[in-house]
């Protein structure tokens, strides 16, 4: 005799811990099992595309930290590189190489709480996350000395940085390039040769790369299908165009690769930066750009491979000193359309790791 | 490097096509008619391998609403840029059924913008709360409500 049941809605956030920040799923379960998922958005929406309407171009730089707070570096790059593409402002040498510089420790970072976060998701509770913490706190010292901030740097300026590195800079990044790759060694090691992680990622989630494309999907989680597609090789900007370096893809797009890509990202980034300290020009870093600017009419679009995905700020000019139209391309908020396609069929606790794997940030999601 | 495609040789392709859809063309844009959007959406998919939308923006012109379409090809490695000029109270269409990638930015149009999108499966407020009035995103929005910011 079939037993009658009924679908239980449950809710998923906003307040929880595995939501990375305010977000809110509604789940529908069939037993144990989801058959219907919808994301609710909003919980951290500060209307920062209406705020910086209301304030000149410089004013908006730390708004940009506060999109993706992991992150805030790239964040800061993308939008310079936007206005300096609406005001064709040319950026010496030397800042090129530090933004590139920063961008790359700043991927690390990111990953690093990626990688740590998702295994919290999995219920290995905040140990890995601490050893995570162990080498982010490295690059956040690191970016102390430069911009004498720990979150949110506030450190791109339009034609270049706001300060050169000071002497102790160097030595302690390259203490940090000479022991990263051991740590990273250290966490595959750790996790990808643990068994009970791999039961829980491998062929979980598994996205597909014509719907990854068709989803505009970008950043690791879309190389994580198998496509080859990572801005700083497909459209250089900066300087990235003079490193070598190789894309990581994944094979199948499952939880595990999603997690295999950012490792490798992190070698890779370390690679690029090791080149970086090497060529890195003397100099100026920072051309004249008066304080008021006042770009000429018109729209620009810039975008970045930041840690998370293809950012890009479209910036439309009418001639005075504050945008017309400032939006934000955020790669986080873009990478949640599969999110429903991911869950369905799986379980409350897959459900988690899925989302854990996709490696949103709420701040940029919301805006 | 992502070779942006002239608007003018795009437009003239699509002319061949669609002889009313183009309404203007530069180097770096397209613009098309509100009404042939998806058509020539489908068309710029299918025959110029444009399958990936990386963004959807509206911009509030006070009279007019222009919506920007940046389209690329993973592919062949280059982009387009898609414009359109959407009257206020029309409707347009939605291009969720040719790149999944629409749904949140239609509804986040929509949201902010007060842009109504045909065809979309599940049009509603994506950062407000179902129930806010006015879409703040327009220009002629009041800041100064009740708790609002006021310029000193």
């Amino acid at each position: 005799m079939a037993i009658k049941t009924e679908p239980v809605m449950i809710n998923l956030g906003p307040q929880h811990p595995s939501t990375h920040g305010v977000f809110r799923m509604r789940v529908t379960f069939d037993g144990e099992v989801i058959v219907d998922m919808e994301p609710i958005f909003g919980y951290l929406h500060r209307g920062i595309e209406k705020l910086a309407e209301s304030k000149t171009y410089l004013q908006n730089i730390p708004y940009t930290d506060r999109l993706d707070y992991v992150a805030a570096m790239s964040n800061n790059l993308a939008y310079v590189l936007a206005v300096e593409k609406l005001a064709g402002i040319a950026v010496p040498e030397r800042a090129e190489y530090l933004r590139v510089i920063m961008a790359e420790l700043m991927r690390i970072a990111s990953h690093l709480i990626a990688v740590g976060a998702l295994l919290n998701d999995m219920g290995a509770f905040f140990t890995p996350l601490m050893y995570m913490f162990r080498e982010r706190e490295k690059i956040l010292d690191l970016f102390e000395m430069v911009c004498g901030q720990r979150l949110t740097y506030n450190y791109m300026r339009f034609g270049g940085v706001s300060h050169d590195i000071p002497e102790e800079f160097t030595p302690a990044l390259e203490r940090f390039i000479d022991e990263m790759p051991r740590f990273i060694d250290e966490y595959d090691q750790l996790l990808a040769e643990n068994e009970i992680v791999l039961a829980r990622i491998k062929g979980v989630g598994v996205l597909p790369a014509d719907k990854a494309i068709n989803a505009s999907v970008s950043g690791p989680v879309l190389r994580a299908s198998g496509v080859k597609w990572d801005i700083r090789r497909a459209d250089p900007y900066s300087v990235y165009d003079r490193f070598d370096f190789e894309i990581p893809t994944g094979k199948m797009g499952d939880i595990y690769d999603r997690y295999w890509v950012r490792i490798q990202e992190m070698r890779q980034s370390v690679r690029i930066i090791e080149q970086a300290m090497a060529q890195l020009p003397q100099g100026e870093v920072r051309t004249r750009v008066p304080a008021l600017l006042q770009p000429p009419k018109g729209e620009a679009y810039a975008r970045i491979e930041a840690p998370k995905g293809e950012l890009g700020f479209y910036l439309v000019s009418d001639g005075s000193p504050k945008p017309y139209r400032f939006k934000v391309r955020a790669p986080s908020l873009l990478n949640l359309t599969v999110l429903r396609d991911l869950v369905i069929g799986w379980k409350l606790a897959d459900a988690v790791v899925i989302f854990g794997s996709i490696d949103v940030c709420m701040g940029e999601v919301d805006r | 490097m992502t070779k942006p495609l002239s608007g003018l040789e795009v437009a003239r392709q699509i002319g061949e096509r669609f002889p009313d859809a183009v309404t203007g063309s530069d180097e770096t844009a397209i613009f098309v008619h509100s009404e042939a959007l998806l058509k020539v959406a489908h068309f710029l998919k299918e025959s110029l391998d444009l399958d990936y939308l990386t963004s959807i923006t509206a911009v509030d012109f006070f009279d007019h609403v222009e919506l920007v379409y940046h389209l690329t090809s993973i592919e062949k490695n280059y982009s387009v840029v898609l414009k359109t000029r959407c009257e206020k109270d029309k409707k347009m269409d939605s291009v969720v059924g040719l790149w999944q990638g629409a749904d949140f930015q239609e509804r986040e149009v929509y949201d902010l913008m007060g842009i109504s999108f045909e065809g979309h499966p599940n049009l509603k407020r994506l950062f407000l709360w179902q129930g806010f009035q006015g879409h703040p995103l327009r220009k002629d929005y009041p800041l100064d409500v009740p708790g609002g910011w006021k310029e000193k």
